[in-house]
């Protein structure tokens, strides 16, 4: 079962056993990462699942589609390696991947 | 002060749960009005997944949040009810044994016998970009919708964003402004084909600016916006003088205003009672994903069943002296001649 690692704003961490075919949204939701807000359940609607994949993790985690970077458009405080999480699909491939989260989901 | 509008019940939130509640009072022959922050019914479903497929309602496969909104209208036609769009409900009280008067943003006040909320997950606010030192300006320079154009007249605008709300405020605003000017993270606009063409032309033609890039820091005093830095993406700044700055993000849901109304809460939840689903105050309900209770799941088919369950307590306070009898929609003529089919 691949591993995902949330490091939160203030530095707090997480490692998360994250199922095959869900999404990195889902895995922190169930393992209690509370930076991430998921407003619309998944839906790729709200953009309060935002987060900052790690630099040496984004080649393999890959770009948003143009629906997810237009949905980005109402999130902050962006950087070249953000992704909404509800979008990002486990794989073994991103077993032990690293993402940060950001101190503000909007709300 | 504008009339006090009389009413049997008031829901506050006309999302799916506080369209189908009219239904369910309207057979028991209740007067609905509802009241809804969002300038259109739906709710969640017109909000966030107004395109995407729902896959859990009873007899239904498949059906987008649009469809499913479009259809409860359908249904609940025949019981007329009085929508109130764009509206906050800021206070509900408790004026008799039971008479509720609730009270709106807008200044629009209700007496009822009885209150639903169906209120969902709060109400839909505008996300507040995290600009330091933003607090001040709110409300006095930077704004999150605009209410009268003409508060814009000759002054210098920042609008930020990328969607329909920027753009349809760029286009109205860019004649009565002195100076405005479009902030987006990117050269690609989410908005309706259209209005991006005609912001374009504008932007052609000299008589706006387009900056890509993010608002990083905000200048002035006293609430007075006087200048904006925005960061372009290759981290260059530019400051803008503006005098009023108004970001569309889009929204969010808060709790809002339903903590202050006496109410007992749970973890920005109302614990209700199963069947009927009234909260701690008598005549006053919770319906759909605001309320809390054991077992509860989040679903729209749950809040469709406690709005029935609802009705039935509610139908007490509207008419206490006639007793109700249970009816089927199938079978009874007087429900069929309510819904116009007997």
């Amino acid at each position: 079962m691949p591993k995902i690692t949330f490091i939160e704003h203030d530095g707090t961490v997480h490692t998360v056993d994250a199922e095959n075919g869900s999404t990195v949204m889902e895995s922190a939701m169930r393992g209690g990462v509370e930076s991430i807000v998921a407003e619309c359940g998944g839906g790729c609607t709200c953009a309060t699942c935002l987060v900052h994949v790690d630099e040496t993790w984004f080649e393999k985690v890959g770009p948003p589609s143009s629906e997810e970077e237009a949905m980005l458009d109402s999130a902050f405080e962006l950087k070249p390696t953000s992704r909404l999480s509800c979008q990002i699909k486990v794989t073994e491939a991103l077993d032990g991947l690293i993402v940060h989260t950001p101190s503000y989901q909007g709300r | 002060m504008s009339e006090t509008i009389k009413t049997d019940v008031v829901i506050i939130g006309a999302g799916p749960v506080g369209l189908f509640a009219v239904f369910e009072l309207g057979l028991l022959d209740i007067k609905t009005h509802l009241v809804d922050i969002l300038d259109k019914v739906g709710g969640q479903c017109a909000e966030l997944y107004p395109e995407k497929p729902i896959y859990d309602i009873p007899g239904i496969p498949f059906i987008t949040g649009h469809g499913l909104t479009d259809a409860l209208m359908q249904q609940i036609k025949p019981f007329g009810p009085t929508f109130h769009l764009g509206e906050m409900v800021t206070t509900v009280e408790k004026i008799g044994d039971p008479l509720f008067r609730v009270v709106t943003d807008r200044g629009k006040t209700f007496e009822a016998k009885a209150v639903v909320i169906a209120a969902g997950g709060g109400s839909f606010q505008p996300k507040r970009p995290p600009i330091n030192g933003i607090e001040p300006y709110e409300g006095k320079s930077v704004f999150y919708a605009v209410r009268k154009m003409d508060a814009f007249r000759d002054k210098r605008l920042l609008i930020v964003g990328g969607g329909d709300s920027a753009l349809d405020w760029t286009l109205n605003l860019q004649p009565l402004a002195k100076r405005l000017t479009l902030v987006h993270r990117r050269d690609d606009f989410r908005g309706a084909p259209d209005s991006v063409n005609k912001m374009r032309a504008l932007v052609a033609a000299g008589a706006m600016d387009l900056k890509i890039g993010q608002v990083t820091l905000l200048e002035g005093g006293d609430g007075q916006l006087t200048a904006a830095s925005v960061k372009g993406n290759d981290g260059a700044v530019t400051r803008i003088e503006c005098d009023a700055m108004l970001p569309f993000f889009g929204l969010t849901m808060k709790l809002g205003p339903v903590a202050d109304w006496g109410i007992k809460m749970e973890d920005e939840l109302i614990p209700v009672d199963t069947g009927t689903f009234e909260t701690n105050v008598p005549g006053l309900f919770a319906i759909g994903d605001i309320n809390t209770y054991p077992g509860k799941l989040k679903l729209i088919l749950s809040g469709f069943h406690e709005g029935a369950l609802m009705a039935q307590k509610a139908h007490r306070y509207v008419y206490p002296d006639k007793r109700l009898v249970f009816q089927y929609t199938t079978s009874s003529t007087n429900l069929q001649k309510k819904l116009g089919v007997a």
